[in-house]
C-alpha cells in the first residue's frame, strides 16, 4: 500500500496530535487493565496509529492492538483533551482492513455476512425464526473453514446457550407500521428496530413499543429501515457503513418524527454519528445531522414524557450494567437510573466499575472470546460483591454477556439479566 | 545485544519481555516530548529480577531506565541512549495500611490516587496529590518528588516517605530509613533517593507516613481585577496565621480558555481568580473564613463567594481541573512548565510573564499553585510548526531565567529530566552541579541507570521539535 499523505488522511493523522500522551485514559481502559501493556492502551493504540502514519511501524505491527480494542471508548470520556478516539480506531480499522491480503473464500463469506445478512429484514427475520445467526446459519463452519477475520475459536455453543425465546414466525407477521400513543399524543417518534435486536430480542422490542404508546407516543416503524452499519464501520468497512446509512437516513426522513428512538446503545451511538460519518458530503452532511440530532435512547425519551407509572412489585434485588455506548458516546448517564428507582423492587445496588465494558462489545466476544471472558470474569466479581438479583442492561449484546457469566459463574438459580425495557414491563407499565 | 537476550531470558519469564517493535514504540515515549526507541522493555514484578538485570547491565554496559505510567513531564523516563525500559506499573500488588502506625507499605507500582482512598478507610490520608494521581505511580511520584495543590499545608512526596527499599545501580539491595516517624542513623539516603529521578536506584518499596483525615473542609472563590493585587493577596492571608489546605490561581486567559470550552459562569472581565480551601475542626474553618474575608475587605472590588456546599465546592475545583484541557483547544501542544518562585515574587513573576508573552508572540498562560509560589506558565503551540516551536523553546529558556533570578527554581515538581538539564548550571553554579554529578558518578560508576537525565551533556540545548 502505498504511503504518502492519502495514508496520514485515512489514519487521522491529524487528530492523533491531540493526544497530549498524559495517561489520563490508562486507568478506564479494559484491556490495559487486563492484558497488562501499553500497546493495548488507548494512548499506546493512538501512539501506534501515529508511527505507522509516520511510516516507523508496518501496518501489521498495528493489527493486534487494534483488533483487541473493544471500541468501548471509555478512553474518550475520561480524556482531557477530547480525543476523537473513535475516529482514530475507525480509521486504523478501515486501513489494516484494506491493507489485508484476502483469499476469495474469505471475500465471498464476508460479503454474505456484511453485504446480505446484516443490511436484511428478510435475513434477520430468518434468522430469528431459525433461532442465532451464528448457530443455524452455516456461518460457524464458514468461519471455521475460511477463517474469516481470523474468528477461530468461535464458541457458539456457549451463546446458545443463553438466547432467550423467540416468537413463532406469525408473531412476528403481526408487526404493523403505526403505532398510536394511548391516550393523548404528546410526541412522534420514530423506531430503529435494530437487526440484531429484533432478531432475537423481538419481544423486548415489542415492549419498547408498548412503553412508548403508553408513555404519549405515537410511534412507527418504516419497513425500510435496515441495519445501522455498527458492525461494518467497526470492521472498517466504511463504504458499506455508508450505504446502510444512507437507506436509514431515506427511510426516517419519510415521516415527521421528534426522536428517533433506539433500545440497543451501540446502534444509537453509531446512529448519533451518521452526521460525522457524511463530514463533507455536500448531498448527505446536513441530512445525516438532522437525523443524528433526532437519535435518543428509549430511557431519555420515557423519562422526559414521564408518562408511567409502574403498578408491581419486582421480586429482587438490582443492579445496572449500562452499555459503553450509551454512556460514552450517547452521553445517557442518569436517565435508566431515575427510571430504575420509579420501580418498586428490593432496592438498587450499584456495582464498582459499573461504566466499564463487559467485554461484549460488538462481535467482540466472539472474534476474541478468550479476552474478553477475562473482561467479563473482572465485570462478575463486581455484581457478585453486590448480592443483587437482577442485572438490568441496556443493549442486547450486553444482555447476552451478562447471561453468559451468570452461567460462568455457576449463578443461574440466584441472578438473572434481563433489559431495561422489559424490567419496565415486568415492572407494571401503565400509562399515568 | 544477542547474547544479553539470551541471558535475559534464562531469568525473566518469557511474558515479561517485549521485543516487538509495537511494544518498544509503546515505550518510547512519556507525556513529555520526544521519541527514543528501547531495545528491549521488561515488565519487572519482584526485586531479585531487578537486581539481576542490574548486574547484567553493568556487565554488558547496556542503560536501564526504570518508568512508571509515563506521565512525567520533564522526559524522565525515556530511554534516550537506547538499551532497556525496565516497566514497573504492573508491580502493583502490595498496598498495606497499618493504622496504629500511621504508615501505608506499597509496592513500586500502586497508582497514587489508591493509597489515599485505601488509607481514608481508616480515617487517615496521604497527603501528596499531583494532578495525575490517579494514573501515575508511587514510584514515578517519589522519583519525581512530586507534589500537588496540597503542597502549600502538607508538602510533598519527600515529606511523606520515611523507608524505601532501593536496587542500586550496580544491583545491591538495600533498606533506607525505617518504619519509625523518627530516625536520624546516618546520611539520609531515602531523601537522597527521592526526587532523583530514577538516577540513583530503582525503587521496590515504599514506607510513606499518613496523617489523620482533616474533619471538614470548605473553599472559597476570590475575583481580582488586578493581577498584581491577587498575589499582595496571597502573601496577606498567609502572613495572617492562616494555612490553608489549597490556594490556586488562574489568570485571566486560563479563565476565559474555562468559559469557551465549558461555560461554568466564570467572570471573564476578571484578571485572576483565587480557590482557597481550608481544612480542619469546622469551628475553627468558620472563624478562618471569617477572618479572610475581612483580608480581602481591605481590597477594593475584589468580589469573595464562598460555597455554601461540597457541590457548589466542587463546581469551584472543577474550573481549576478543566484549564488543562481548556488551553488545548486552541493548539494541541502544550508546554507545561513549573516555574517556582518565593511566594512574595509572584506579583513580580506575572510581570516577567506577560513581557515573554509579548516579546515571542506566544499563547501563554498561568495558573497554579499560588500558595506556594509553584506557577504553571503553559505555553500552547503546534508542535508541527517549526517556526512556532524555535520562539517557545526561546520563551521557555527566558521563563526559566526569571525564575531563578528572582530567587525560584526550575521545577516546583515535575523534575529535570532532559528538558530542563541545559538550565541546571544556571541555578546551581558548576561547583553545585559538580556536587551532585560526583554523587551520581559513586553510586553508578558505569552511568547505566537513566543516563542523560537531570546533567546536560556538552553544549546540549532544550529542544522541542521531533
Ligand atoms: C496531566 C498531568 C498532570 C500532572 N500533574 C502533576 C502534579 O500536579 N504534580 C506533579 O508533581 N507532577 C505532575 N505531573 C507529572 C507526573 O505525573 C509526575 O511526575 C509523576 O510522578 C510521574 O509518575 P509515573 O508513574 O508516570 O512515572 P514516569 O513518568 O514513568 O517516570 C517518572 C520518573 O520516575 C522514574 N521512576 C519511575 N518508577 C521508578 C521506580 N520505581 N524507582 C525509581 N525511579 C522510578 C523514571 O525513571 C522517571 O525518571 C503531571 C503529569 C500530567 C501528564
Ligand atoms: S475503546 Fe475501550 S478498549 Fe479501546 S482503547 Fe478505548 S478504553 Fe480501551
Ligand atoms: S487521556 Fe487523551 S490525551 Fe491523555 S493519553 Fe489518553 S487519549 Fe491521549
Amino acid at each position: 500500500m502505498s504511503t504518502g499523505a492519502g495514508l496520514k488522511d485515512r489514519l487521522h493523522y491529524n487528530e492523533t496530535f491531540n493526544c497530549v500522551q498524559c495517561g489520563y485514559c490508562l486507568p478506564v481502559c479494559p484491556t490495559y487493565e487486563t492484558m497488562e501493556s501499553e500497546v493495548h492502551s488507548p494512548r499506546g493504540r493512538i501512539n501506534l496509529v501515529k508511527m505507522l502514519a509516520e511510516d516507523k511501524i508496518k501496518a501489521e505491527d498495528l493489527r493486534e492492538p487494534i483488533e483487541k480494542c473493544l471500541g468501548c471508548r471509555a478512553c474518550e470520556t475520561a480524556c482531557p483533551t477530547s480525543v476523537q478516539y473513535g475516529k482514530i480506531l475507525e480509521g486504523a480499522k478501515e486501513v489494516l482492513e484494506f491493507a489485508e491480503q484476502k483469499s476469495k473464500a474469505q471475500k465471498i463469506s464476508e460479503s454474505l455476512i456484511f453485504d446480505q445478512m446484516f443490511p436484511s429484514k428478510r435475513w434477520m427475520n430468518t434468522i430469528g425464526n431459525l433461532s442465532w445467526f451464528y448457530q443455524k446459519s452455516g456461518l460457524q463452519k464458514m468461519a471455521q473453514r475460511t477463517g474469516i477475520t481470523h474468528l477461530a475459536p468461535l464458541h457458539m455453543g456457549k451463546f446458545e446457550s443463553v438466547l432467550p425465546d423467540l416468537p413463532s414466525p406469525a408473531e412476528r407477521k403481526k408487526r404493523v407500521q403505526v403505532y398510536k400513543a394511548s391516550g393523548t399524543r404528546k410526541i412522534t417518534v420514530g423506531f430503529i428496530t435494530g437487526c440484531v435486536m429484533d432478531a432475537i430480542f423481538y419481544e423486548t422490542n415489542r415492549n419498547t413499543i408498548d412503553l412508548l404508546t403508553k408513555a404519549g407516543a405515537d410511534v412507527f416503524i418504516p419497513v425500510s429501515q435496515t441495519c445501522c452499519g455498527a458492525l461494518h464501520a467497526h470492521a472498517g468497512k466504511i463504504a458499506d457503513a455508508k450505504d446502510l446509512a444512507k437507506r436509514n437516513i431515506e427511510a426516517f426522513e419519510k415521516e415527521e418524527a421528534d426522536y428517533i428512538v433506539n433500545n440497543a446503545g451501540g446502534c444509537g451511538a453509531t446512529l448519533l454519528e451518521y452526521g460525522e460519518l457524511f463530514k463533507g458530503d455536500s448531498d448527505w452532511e446536513s441530512r445525516a445531522q438532522a437525523l443524528s440530532n433526532k437519535v435518543r435512547d428509549i430511557s431519555q425519551v420515557l423519562s422526559e414524557l414521564d408518562g408511567l407509572s409502574f403498578t408491581k412489585e419486582v421480586n429482587g434485588t438490582i443492579t445496572f450494567q449500562p452499555s459503553c455506548h450509551m454512556i460514552n458516546v450517547q452521553k445517557v448517564k442518569d436517565e435508566p437510573l431515575s427510571l430504575l428507582k420509579q420501580v418498586t423492587s428490593k432496592g438498587y445496588r450499584e456495582m464498582k466499575d459499573k461504566e466499564r465494558c463487559c467485554g461484549s462489545a460488538g462481535i467482540y466476544n466472539i472474534v476474541n472470546y478468550e479476552d474478553s471472558m477475562e473482561i467479563l470474569d473482572i465485570k462478575m466479581k463486581n455484581v457478585k460483591d453486590t448480592n443483587a438479583s437482577i442485572i438490568v442492561t441496556s443493549n442486547p449484546g450486553c444482555l447476552l454477556q451478562m447471561k453468559l457469566g451468570i452461567q460462568r459463574e455457576g449463578l443461574e438459580k440466584s441472578v438473572r439479566a434481563v433489559h431495561l425495557v422489559d424490567l419496565l414491563v415486568e415492572a407494571g407499565a401503565v400509562s399515568k | 545485544m544477542d547474547l544479553l537476550m539470551k541471558e535475559i531470558r534464562s531469568m525473566i519469564p518469557s511474558e515479561q519481555i517485549l521485543t516487538s517493535l509495537a511494544d518498544r514504540y509503546s515505550y518510547s515515549y512519556d507525556a513529555s516530548f520526544g521519541t527514543y526507541l528501547p531495545e528491549v522493555v521488561i515488565q519487572v514484578k519482584n526485586k531479585e529480577e531487578i537486581s539481576a538485570l542490574l548486574k547484567l547491565a553493568n556487565t554488558f554496559n547496556i542503560p536501564v531506565y526504570p518508568r512508571g505510567q509515563g506521565t512525567s513531564l520533564s522526559g524522565g523516563p525515556l530511554p534516550v541512549k537506547g538499551g532497556m525500559v525496565l516497566d514497573m506499573s504492573q508491580w502493583n500488588g502490595d498496598l498495606k495500611i497499618y493504622p496504629d502506625d500511621l504508615v501505608a507499605v506499597v509496592s513500586p507500582g500502586v497508582l497514587t490516587s489508591n493509597i489515599n482512598q485505601d488509607a481514608e478507610k481508616f480515617g487517615l490520608m496521604y497527603p501528596p496529590d499531583p494532578s495525575s494521581a490517579h494514573v501515575s505511580t508511587i514510584g514515578g511520584n517519589l522519583a519525581e518528588n512530586s507534589g500537588g495543590p496540597r503542597g502549600l499545608k502538607y508538602g510533598v512526596t519527600k515529606d511523606y516517605v520515611i523507608g524505601l527499599e532501593v536496587v542500586t545501580p550496580e544491583g545491591e539491595i538495600i533498606k533506607t530509613g525505617g518504619k519509625t516517624i523518627k530516625n536520624v542513623t546516618g546520611y539520609d539516603l531515602t531523601k537522597l533517593i527521592v526526587g532523583s529521578e530514577g538516577t540513583l536506584g530503582i525503587i521496590t518499596e515504599a514506607t510513606l507516613k499518613l496523617v489523620p483525615k482533616p474533619p471538614a473542609s470548605r473553599t472559597m472563590m476570590a475575583v481580582f481585577d488586578d493581577l498584581v493585587q491577587s498575589g499582595t493577596a496571597i502573601s496577606k492571608i498567609l502572613t495572617s496565621g492562616i494555612l490553608p489546605a489549597k490556594m490556586e490561581i488562574m489568570d485571566q486567559s486560563s479563565i476565559i480558555a474555562v468559559e469557551n470550552y465549558q461555560p461554568l459562569g466564570l467572570p471573564i472581565e476578571a484578571e485572576a481568580i483565587l480557590l482557597i480551601e481550608l481544612d480542619g475542626h469546622p469551628l475553627a474553618i468558620e472563624e478562618e473564613m471569617k477572618k479572610i474575608e475581612e483580608i480581602f475587605a481591605d481590597f477594593e472590588s475584589v468580589k469573595v463567594k464562598i460555597a455554601e456546599n461540597m457541590d457548589e465546592a466542587q463546581s469551584y475545583w472543577r474550573a481549576r481541573k478543566l484549564v488543562s484541557p481548556a488551553i488545548v483547544k486552541i493548539k494541541p501542544t502544550k508546554v507545561s512548565e513549573d516555574a517556582t518562585v518565593p511566594r512574595s515574587k509572584i506579583p513580580d513573576m506575572f510581570q516577567k510573564l506577560k513581557e515573554i508573552r509579548e516579546k515571542y508572540d506566544v499563547h501563554l498562560v498561568v495558573f497554579g499553585h499560588a500558595g506556594d509560589g509553584n506557577l504553571h506558565p503553559n505555553i500552547i503551540c503546534d508542535k508541527r510548526d517549526t517556526e512556532e516551536m524555535i520562539r517557545v523553546e526561546k520563551a521557555v529558556e527566558e521563563i526559566f531565567k526569571a525564575a531563578v533570578e528572582l530567587g525560584g527554581t526550575l521545577s516546583g515538581e515535575h523534575g529535570i529530566g532532559t528538558l530542563k538539564a541545559p538550565f541546571m548550571e544556571m541555578e546551581l553554579g558548576a561547583a553545585g552541579l559538580d556536587m551532585m554529578k560526583r554523587i551520581k558518578q559513586i553510586w553508578d560508576p558505569n552511568n547505566i541507570l537513566n543516563p542523560g537525565k537531570i546533567f546536560p551533556e556538552e553544549g546540549q540545548k532544550l529542544v522541542l521539535r521531533e
